[in-house]
């Protein structure tokens, strides 16, 4: 048994992580890296649990430095890029679909150093065609979908994209826009995994906004959601009304779609901009949190998480345990808390994000290229099992 | 023997023991007179016989004043008195002084010694003779005397004898006398006797007459003392035939008396003290004390409550209201007053009556107290409001202090109980209504600053500074406490009649005014302070951030003396001495403290927010890949600098200087160049190599040896050094974030270059560790490196002569 392991990988200057979203056994990052003078590069990072030790695989990503990564939930070996590309003194921001080599996809178990070696190329499925749309913020998938359905925010539009022909061709299902005055331009947007996924949150400024796909209309708005610029959201994905997000205030904000006047909850732990907020996929309670000061915070929130009394004693899960001591555990509300400071990265935190495979996994990138993989303490991850 | 010593003693006693010297002659005289029976002797005698005579006679007064002879005589007591040879000695024996001569002495001596004696004997009987003639006369007269006396007593015998028969005679007719009028004195008592039993008879039989006469003249005390007088008698005698009579017509007189009484009585406009007498005479009469007792309290009623009627007619809607003092002044006299004379009549008349009556009259006063309560505490209601808490003291003084006679008349009431209620009460609403009063004095303070601040600035006419704000606040702030305090303080004056009452002694003190008003202000305060914090006015300009600055100093200041200096005040005051628990000073300073360190971090973000929203503007809307050369610095960067000195300038006016990091270089000659810093080559060097992240690595973990991690929100200090680092570092840290999402072109990167470089020739000043600025803008313009594909730095000399120009 390891202990709550800090592992670190160190890349090139970056900004892009995600989950290889749909391999649900082996614990796999994508990592893109930001670079204006070198080919950037995607890095396929494998975490060995068993041997605690990291396998990485590299992927030339020529078209441009990666802003955003976000990988298909349906396919593993789909993913998605916003990157730069430079000409003519103009930067534009575009979006692409990728997909990597059939070998990588379920990671490479060769040794870490010939891996490198041998940079492979990705091909390039689809353009989401940006003429109209110069700069791409992000780019996300249908959570629960057979990965046909993405949605891109590029400045102040929203766009619906149907990939055809596997994935070979994106077709505009719909779009819509902000209107009002000012430039108005989304910096982030979440896919709900609720009702039916017909629910899209995006920010832009201190706005949050909800969006119906079918209609593409606006559902909700949270006006001042943040004293300053919305940097990230999320929602939970056990309790459908319930959203959390993050920005230059230095907060994170728990919010009920259903009554936007007032935060549930507001975390201040943070000494800089928040970048990145993350639900765990499994137990809702674990928030997840990168910030500019360098840090990444675990909390404990239990109060309004779906499981406010622990965890409700499931017997085909627990029933193989040995430790059978949870019967003892008093059933009130527990308090919320920061579980864990984390503080091995020495530049901005851009992004944090749980793993796909592993529920007690996470890893977290800075700007410097560092990426730490963290568990969620051994205490804290047998409290809310038993 | 010496003839003057023998004599000498003789002429001095007449002089000194003239009783004794007659006693001695007397004896002298009384044994005179035997040897004088042979007068015949005596001629003779002198010669032989004389001086052993006068010296027995000497030796007897000698021995009579306790003298020795020989001391007597004046001589030395050497000789032997016993020897019987000394010529002076008491045991001279001639034949043997004779033989001694003759043995001893030559012839010559011895024809001496016979002329002397003879010489001697010569003078002696000289003397002799001559005392005798002398003190003859006095012998004769002192014998006559004695005769004389003799007589004397002898008549005197008779005379008294006389006396003793006369006396017998008179006793003897006064026994008889007396035997004769013995009879007479026994007939004159008896006679004396039927008089008196005339005179009541007679007053029996005119009673009926003056009965009437008295109920006639209306004379009814009168009346009823002669019933009374009367009544036992005719009661006694009323067997006999003609006493009945005379009762009868008492009776009748009596119930017509009584029946006037009665109407008197009711008719009542008379007035407590005469209804009282009424009452009284007619307890006189025997009537039943039940019943008047009752119809005595409804009448007290009616009289109350007409004068509770006129009050609630002061009291009424109409405006012209007479103010409280007067109000409770009328309620005092009227009907605390009226209340006090039917309790004392009714006590007087029914003391007989026993708990049963006090309870009744304890019920009746409850009842017409608790009516009177509710009118005094409605008009007290309407004094709440006011300001002015002599008046009201006064007024409430005066209420407690006439209630007082009636709740030691009727303890049973609980009068008083109740009025010190209600003058609890009433204090307690004060403490209240003094806490708005702070209050919304805080809050006004608040709304005249934040005017002060708004208000358009004249050019060249300053407004009031900042720390002349402040202090305006603070004095008028404390001039409101100790205002507050000095009303408050009335309630607890020694001259006030509720001052001593335990609630105002302890309570009132300790709980109401220390911890209700003057705690719960500074608390209030405090918390008012504080929802600046937390208001939405993040994005600015709700508060403006001089006023979060004065705030913060004005807790501040509290929380070193004010804070302090109040609450001696107040325990001073207010001698607060009870059990009940305080906040300490040190929690409410601690708590003020708190305020000041949060209002100065809000101060810290809302300054840099400002700043940032600049800075980030500057980068964001900028095309940094088609700029130009950079030729001059950015306006904006000017524009930065101008306003953190404007802020610096205005945190100086409040907070002092503070510590700042010693450093030896001269700063200002430093210039940025993109590689300058060897820590950023490393950092951000390309890695693609596979030995790159080894290195990588171990670089960035050296540098974590060497640069402390900066925290960008950090908690701020209170002084303006702190204050200028903390809004510094937001505005660098932003500046910073923002140049890492851009991409620059060579010119871009140039300009960034420069702007750098001026904003540490002006901002190094403002922090307290300067290292920290070049920190943060090394980093800046090593990301604008970063970003920039075709990264040309520019010269470093160009880039101050830029700058210095700009």
């Amino acid at each position: 048994c390891f202990p709550d392991t800090v592992l670190i990988y160190t890349l090139s200057t970056a900004r892009a992580l995600t989950p290889q979203t749909a391999e649900t056994d082996a614990i796999r990052f994508l990592v893109g890296t930001q670079s204006l003078k070198y080919d950037n590069q995607i890095h396929i990072i494998d975490f060995d649990d068993e041997n605690n030790i990291i396998n990485k695989n590299v992927l030339l990503h020529q078209a441009g430095e990666i802003w955003h990564i976000s990988a298909s939930p349906a396919d593993r070996g789909v993913l998605a890029t916003c990157y730069n590309r430079t000409s003519d003194s103009k930067v534009l921001t575009c979006a692409a679909v990728w997909r990597m080599p059939k070998e990588l996809e379920s990671g490479s178990h060769e040794s870490p150093d010939d891996s490198s070696s041998t940079a492979q190329t990705l091909e390039l499925l689809c353009h989401l065609d940006n003429t109209a749309h110069s700069n791409m913020a992000c780019v996300v998938w249908e959570p629960m979908g057979d990965g046909k359905k993405i949605i891109s925010l590029a400045d102040n539009h929203i766009l619906l994209w149907d990939l055809q022909e596997s994935s070979s061709q994106a077709v505009l299902a719909s779009s819509a826009s902000l209107g009002g005055k000012g430039q108005l331009k989304f910096t982030s947007g979440r896919w709900s995994p609720h009702h039916n996924c017909t629910q899209v949150a995006t920010a832009n400024d201190t706005t949050l906004r909800g969006w119906d796909t079918r209609s593409m209309s606006q559902i909700y708005c949270i006006e001042n959601a943040h004293g300053q610029l919305v940097r990230d959201l999320d929602f939970n994905p056990n309790k459908q009304y319930y959203l959390a997000s993050c920005g230059d205030d230095c907060k994170v904000k728990f919010w009920d779609t259903r009554n936007v006047t007032e935060p549930v909850k507001t975390l201040e732990e943070h000494s800089h901009w928040v970048w990145n907020v993350r639900y765990n996929h499994s137990h809702d309670q674990l928030v997840l949190t990168g910030s500019s000061d360098s840090r990444v915070i675990l909390s404990n929130m239990v109060s309004i998480s779906s499981e406010p009394f622990g965890h409700l004693v499931d017997d085909d899960d627990i029933s193989d345990q040995e430790d059978h001591r949870s019967e003892e555990k008093s059933k009130e509300p527990l308090q919320d808390n920061v579980i864990a400071t984390y503080e091995e990265h020495e530049d901005s935190v851009y992004a944090v994000d749980w793993s796909s495979a592993d529920p007690w996994l996470f890893a977290s990138l800075s700007y410097d290229g560092r990426l730490v993989i963290n568990r969620v303490p051994r205490a804290l991850k047998y409290h809310i099992l038993l | 023997m010496a003839p003057g010593s023998a004599s000498s003693p003789s002429p001095s006693f007449p002089a000194s023991r003239p009783w004794a010297a007659v006693g001695a002659m007397a004896a002298a005289a009384a044994a005179g007179p035997s040897p004088g029976s042979r007068p015949g002797d005596s001629p003779e005698g002198p010669e032989g016989e004389a001086p052993e005579r006068r010296r027995k006679a000497h030796g007897m007064l000698k021995l009579y004043y306790g003298l020795s002879e020989g001391e007597a005589a004046g001589r030395p007591a050497g000789p032997d008195p016993l020897d019987p040879t000394d010529l002076n000695g008491a045991h001279f024996d001639p034949e043997v002084y004779l033989d001694k001569l003759r043995r001893e002495c030559p012839l010559a001596q011895l024809m001496d010694s016979e002329t002397d004696m003879v010489r001697q004997i010569r003078a002696l009987d000289s003397d002799m003779q001559t005392l005798v003639y002398e003190n003859y006369n006095k012998f004769i007269s002192a014998t006559d005397t004695i005769r004389k006396m003799k007589n004397d007593f002898r008549k005197m015998e008779d005379e008294m004898d006389r006396l003793a028969t006369n006396m017998a005679v008179i006793t003897d007719f006064s026994a008889r006398i007396s035997a004769t009028l013995q009879d007479r004195h026994e007939r004159i008592t008896k006679l004396a006797g039927v008089h008196a039993l005339l005179r009541k008879l007679q007053f029996l039989f005119e009673l009926p007459s003056r009965l009437t006469k008295c109920v006639e003249l209306g004379a009814y005390g009168q009346a009823v003392r002669y019933q009374g007088r009367a009544q036992a008698v005719l009661q006694q005698y009323q067997h006999l035939p003609s006493f009945r009579a005379i009762q009868d017509d008492c009776q009748v007189i009596t119930a017509r008396l009584a029946q006037q009484l009665r109407q008197r009585f009711r008719e009542g406009g008379s007035g407590a003290p005469e209804q009282a007498e009424c009452v009284e005479l007619l307890l006189a009469l025997g009537e039943p004390a039940e019943e008047l007792c009752e119809e005595f309290l409804a009448h007290a009623r009616g009289r109350l409550e007409e004068e509770l009627r006129s009050l609630e007619a002061e009291l009424g809607p109409s405006p012209p209201a007479p103010d409280v003092l007067e109000f409770t002044d009328h309620g005092g006299s009227g009907f605390v007053g009226g209340l006090c004379q039917v309790a004392a009549a009714y006590q007087e008349l029914f003391a007989a009556q026993g708990p049963a009556g006090a309870e009744r009259l304890a019920a009746f006063a409850r009842e017409l107290g608790s009516r009177y309560f509710a009118l005094v505490e409605r008009r007290l209601a309407q004094e709440q409001g006011g300001g002015d808490n002599s008046l009201l003291v006064r007024a409430l003084d005066r209420f407690h202090r006439r209630l007082r006679a009636p709740g030691a008349l009727l303890a049973a009431a609980g009068l008083a109980e109740a009025a010190t209620e209600i003058v609890e009460r009433v204090a307690r609403e004060r403490l209240g209504h003094h806490l708005q009063g702070l209050r919304a004095a805080f809050l006004g303070c608040l709304t005249d600053v934040r005017q002060a601040l708004a208000a358009p600035r004249v050019a060249g006419k300053e407004g009031p500074g900042l720390a002349e704000l402040l202090a305006n606040v603070a004095s008028s702030i404390l001039s409101h406490i100790k205002a507050s305090l000095a009303a408050v303080h009335l309630f607890t004056a020694k001259e006030v009649s509720f001052s001593n009452k335990p609630y105002f002694r302890g309570e009132f003190c300790s709980q109401g005014v220390r911890e209700g008003l003057i705690v719960g202000f500074i608390r209030s305060m405090c918390q008012t302070a504080q929802s600046f914090c937390d208001s939405p006015g993040e994005k600015g300009g709700a508060t403006p951030p001089a006023l979060l600055l004065l705030l913060s100093r004005l807790c501040l200041d509290y929380e070193t003396a004010t804070i302090s200096y109040i609450l001696t005040l107040t325990d001073e005051q207010f001698l607060v001495q009870d059990q009940f628990p305080v906040t300490p000073v040190s929690t409410l300073c601690a708590e003020a403290r708190e305020t000041a360190r949060r209002l100065l971090t809000h101060y810290v973000k809302v300054q840099g927010l400002v700043i940032s929203q600049m800075l980030r503007k500057s980068v964001e809307t900028r095309d940094w890949l088609s700029t130009l050369e950079p030729r001059n610095v950015r306006a904006v960067m000017k524009r930065v600098v101008e306003d953190t000195t404007a802020i610096d300038v205005q945190v100086g006016l409040l907070y002092e200087e503070g510590v700042r990091k010693a450093q030896s270089s001269d700063s200002s000659k430093r210039t940025f160049s993109v590689y300058s810093s060897s820590r950023q080559q490393g950092r951000y060097a390309p890695s693609y190599t596979p030995s790159a992240p080894m290195d990588t690595n171990l670089l960035s973990n050296i540098q974590k040896l060497f640069s402390e991690r900066i925290d960008v929100f950090s908690p701020v200090e209170f002084n303006k050094v702190s204050v200028l680092t903390g809004i510094i570092k937001i505005s660098l840290k932003t500046l910073l974030e923002c140049v890492r999402l851009r991409t620059f072109g060579r010119f871009g990167l140039q300009q960034v270059q420069v702007d750098c470089h001026f904003l540490q020739l002006y901002l190094w000043r403002f922090v307290a560790d300067e290292e920290l600025v070049h920190l943060l803008l090394d980093e800046v313009v090593a990301s604008a490196a970063l970003r920039c594909p075709d990264p040309v730095p520019m010269e470093p000399s160009v880039v101050e002569v830029i700058c210095e120009r700009g």
